[in-house]
């Protein structure tokens, strides 16, 4: 069984963004990139898939500018078998990155397609569901385990209430939340190895996607920051500040 | 224009988002529908016809409904995309789920947790877990959005007497079945809708400790809400967790307790009006976003606070 995992390289989680003087953009010039989190937990989860012999290829997919071939190298040493890279240097939304994934996968035909649940920069929370809906495949945002028996999947989905568990014919599209499993660091030897493995560059044009962009942003700022509170010395001085200064407690 | 709202129910009841998702409705502006799509949604249809400033409620009732799967509930909705300008739904977990699917069916963009409405075509919406906020512009002939109900008040709901008309049920077959749901049962508030939220994190060290705030959550009528850490350490369901990938909540007041502050907690609650943390470490990052702090310990702070109260 293939199984194909989409990663983003996103802004490091640790990094605190700053906004361009002009309010244009977000200034992403010399931060630290990483691949975005959830897109670790997706990989994670492939990994094991094939070492408990139930993969037999993962095969790792990114979008965007030449340096996604460090993030798609990310990939390789967490133990994806070869990766591919749709380079552009254009802005991609989240609909583009869904058609242009929904074209590698009818190329390269995988029973299960895992994605991270949403990019830690614009939080969209839209690719995988968009795949799913372009390719009508059936789909399991915000998986917390995942068990893959012959040609069915059962997902466990963290949704509002609590969790949901159902049951998908492969192939199908599943998209990882935070506690699907613990990502693995990837070793020395592993890093190594990943530079010789596969990588292929293809663009849009070649895969017969226009990735124009839908929204546009017309301005980023920052949110009103809040201005700092105090610390008070005792209980009986936070109920009566809470009771006479907030007015949130009768 | 003509606006249909998705509501947000269990089949039994209308869920309170869905008041939320409507008042972004109104200020796109335009004749509201709301779709109520499930199984026996009597009440539910009742209850979304009731509301203030809504036209007309669509109702797809089936049995085949009842789990409202992405994919059953998408083609009800794609069934009747094409009469409207705008599909908005609270950014729930159903909605999340779902109207992805149906934008990218549309060939439309989804614009994703909406805080404000510019124009009917420019909306505010939150990046970089809340620490950007962009403001973006549509193009597409119908746009598809989430709405953070934090972001809007709700709608009043009552006043209003919409006309219910039920719709041809599309049956949906693509592979997808549902085997289960483990919804945690509470008697207290909903943490997304609660006035006041009292949450815990790591500093609470087992899930036995929890009892103490949840001593204080019951004597103020308060949702209980944790941190990422809590809920990984195992002490709550992740239903409980606030925070940029959990519940967003912007209650008139939050209470963090033993929770250090990590940025994607902040995400989750820094827009709730009054803010107090209680924590040992006078250091910790929650205190440079809270109104009221208390460094001690709060296995004596918390008790003394529900007796004082």
């Amino acid at each position: 069984m293939k199984i194909l995992v989409a990663v983003k390289r996103a802004v490091d989680y640790n990094v605190s963004v700053r906004v361009k003087a002009d309010g244009t953009d977000v200034d992403i010039a010399n931060v630290k990139m990483s691949m975005n989190p959830f897109d670790e937990i997706a990989m994670e989860e492939a990994v094991r898939l094939k070492e408990a012999g139930i993969a037999t290829e993962i095969v790792a997919v990114s979008a965007g500018v030449a340096q996604c071939q460090e993030t798609l190298r990310s990939a390789l040493a967490l133990g994806a078998d070869r990766a591919i890279l749709i380079e552009t240097t254009a802005e991609l939304q989240p609909l583009a990155v869904a058609k242009l994934l929904a074209a590698v996968v009818k190329q390269e035909s995988p029973s299960l397609v895992i994605l991270g649940k949403q990019a830690i920069d614009d939080d969209a929370n839209q690719t995988g569901q968009m795949l799913a809906g372009l390719l009508d495949l059936p789909q399991a945002p915000f998986a917390s385990k995942l068990v893959v028996e012959g040609d069915k999947a059962t997902v466990t989905r963290e949704v509002d209430g609590g969790l949901e568990t159902i049951s998908m014919t492969l192939p199908a599209v599943v998209t990882a939340d935070l506690r699907l499993n613990e990502p693995r660091y990837a070793t020395l030897p592993n890093i190594m190895k990943a530079k010789k493995k596969p990588l292929d560059t293809t663009t849009p044009e070649a895969l017969g996607v226009d990735v124009a962009p839908r929204l546009k942003t017309l301005k980023v700022a920052e949110p009103p920051v809040r201005k700092a509170g105090i610390i008070v010395p005792d209980v009986a001085t936070l109920v009566e500040k809470l009771r006479n200064e907030a007015k949130v407690l009768g | 224009m003509s606006i249909l709202v998705i509501a947000e129910h269990d089949n039994q009841s209308l869920k309170g988002a869905t008041l939320n998702a409507v008042t972004a409705a109104s200020k796109i502006g335009g004749d509201i529908h709301i779709a109520v799509i499930g199984a026996n949604v009597g009440a539910v249809t009742q209850a979304a016809s009731a509301i203030a400033g809504v036209s007309k409620i669509l109702s797809f009732d089936d049995a085949s409904l009842a789990e409202q799967t992405s994919e059953a509930v998408a083609a009800q909705i794609l069934s009747v995309a094409g009469q409207y300008s705008h599909i908005v739904a609270a950014a729930s977990s159903m909605a999340k789920s779902v109207l992805p699917r149906v934008a990218a069916k549309l060939d439309v963009a989804q614009v994703s947790e909406i805080v404000e409405v510019v124009s009917a075509d420019t909306f505010v919406r939150p990046i970089y877990a809340g620490n950007v906020m962009a403001t973006v512009q549509s193009s597409d002939s119908i746009k598809v959005i989430t709405v953070r109900t934090t972001g809007f008040d709700a709608a009043a709901a009552a006043g209003g007497s919409a006309a219910v008309e039920a719709q041809t049920v599309q049956s949906v077959s693509n592979g997808t079945s549902f085997i289960s749901r483990e919804v945690a049962k509470s008697d207290r508030p909903e943490l997304a809708t609660a006035k006041i939220v009292i949450s815990g994190g790591r500093g609470l060290g087992s899930a036995e400790n929890f009892k103490i705030i949840e001593a204080l959550a019951d004597k103020l009528g308060a949702g209980l809400g944790a941190s990422r850490a809590a809920v990984d350490a195992g002490y709550v369901n992740n239903d409980l967790q606030v925070g940029q990938t959990g519940k967003i909540v912007a209650p008139q007041l939050y209470v963090a307790v033993g929770i250090s502050g990590a940025i994607q907690h902040l995400a989750g609650m820094k827009d709730s009006k009054v803010i107090v943390a209680i924590n040992k470490d006078a250091d910790a990052p929650i205190f440079q976003v809270a109104d009221y702090g208390i460094v001690g310990d709060l296995f004596e702070i918390v008790p003394q606070l529900t007796a004082a109260i």
